[in-house]
């Protein structure tokens, strides 16, 4: 069984690579190149799997869960300028795939620890666009 | 595993009737979707993508897609009457089961020259007739 809580952030960022020009950033990532940044946003979803608990017929406390979020991404994420304020965003370009796996990465382990087996971040940039991590998992 | 999503939107009329059936037993079985003038639909369609992040921390271009998708897809199905616009529904009933299949095969068919090898792969096709009723393979 799976299951998910939702939670946003707002925050901007800019995809360049700095060894590159700007033509060339241009080609690679169109406007998400533009210098000054743009914003976003930002919808995360994050699914536990697991089976109920026969005593509290939860998978997982989702309360809990939402603690969790709150603590690792979106306090430290929300209305922040991912390429300055958010490692390691300074130096990895923040794409929707990166900003997943990093999410994923600052998840895992406490949700971990918790006993709670994290099986998929969801990553929204935008209503059309959004990108799932799965971890290491193929 | 990383799986990047792209969402699609296309207003498109149908009609499901089979002409091996009857039309008593088309109405029994597609009920209102096989009204004789057909019907339409907002159509929202997914293409997933799967693969690692590459050097330019993505799975897959996103205008290559955009735009393979607008070749094989869009620009035939976008404000299309499905039966009598797209030549693959000529002869089979467009339920969303068989437009996903044709979106896959249309999509498979242009894929190595938009990704060539070892680029990402086509993962899922995800289509929603309506907010209700979703289709994936």
């Amino acid at each position: 069984m799976l299951i998910t809580r939702r939670e946003e952030f707002s925050a901007s960022h800019v995809c360049l690579n700095p060894a590159l020009g700007p033509e060339q950033n241009r080609a690679l990532y169109g406007a998400d190149a533009n210098p000054h940044g743009h914003g976003h946003n930002y919808v995360v979803e994050v699914t536990i799997e697991g089976d109920p608990d026969p005593v509290s017929g939860m998978v997982f406390d989702l309360k809990r869960l939402k603690d969790f979020i709150r603590r690792e991404v979106i306090e430290p994420f929300d209305h922040r300028f991912l390429n300055r304020e958010v490692a390691p965003f300074d130096r990895v370009v923040p794409t929707t795939e990166n900003v997943a796996r990093e999410i994923w990465r600052r998840l895992e382990p406490p949700l971990a620890q918790a006993a709670a087996r994290l099986h998929r971040v969801r990553l929204y940039e935008t209503e059309d666009l959004y990108v799932d991590c799965f971890g290491d998992r193929s | 595993m990383i799986r990047l999503t792209r969402r699609y939107h296309f207003p498109a009329s149908h009609r499901l009737h089979s002409r091996e059936l009857s039309e008593e037993a088309n109405r029994a079985l597609y009920g209102k979707c096989s009204n004789p003038h057909g019907h339409g639909h907002d159509y929202v369609l997914e293409v997933s993508v799967a693969g690692p992040i590459d050097e330019h921390g993505r799975v897959a271009d996103r205008a290559v897609l955009d735009r393979l998708v607008e070749e094989c897809v869009l620009g035939d199905f976008r404000h299309a009457n499905l039966n009598r616009d797209v030549p693959e529904f000529s002869g089979t009933v467009p339920t969303s089961e068989n437009v996903v299949l044709v979106i896959r095969r249309r999509l498979a068919a242009g894929w190595p020259r938009a990704y060539p090898a070892p680029g990402p792969k086509l993962d899922t096709i995800r289509l929603y007739e309506t907010k209700r009723n979703v289709v994936e393979q």
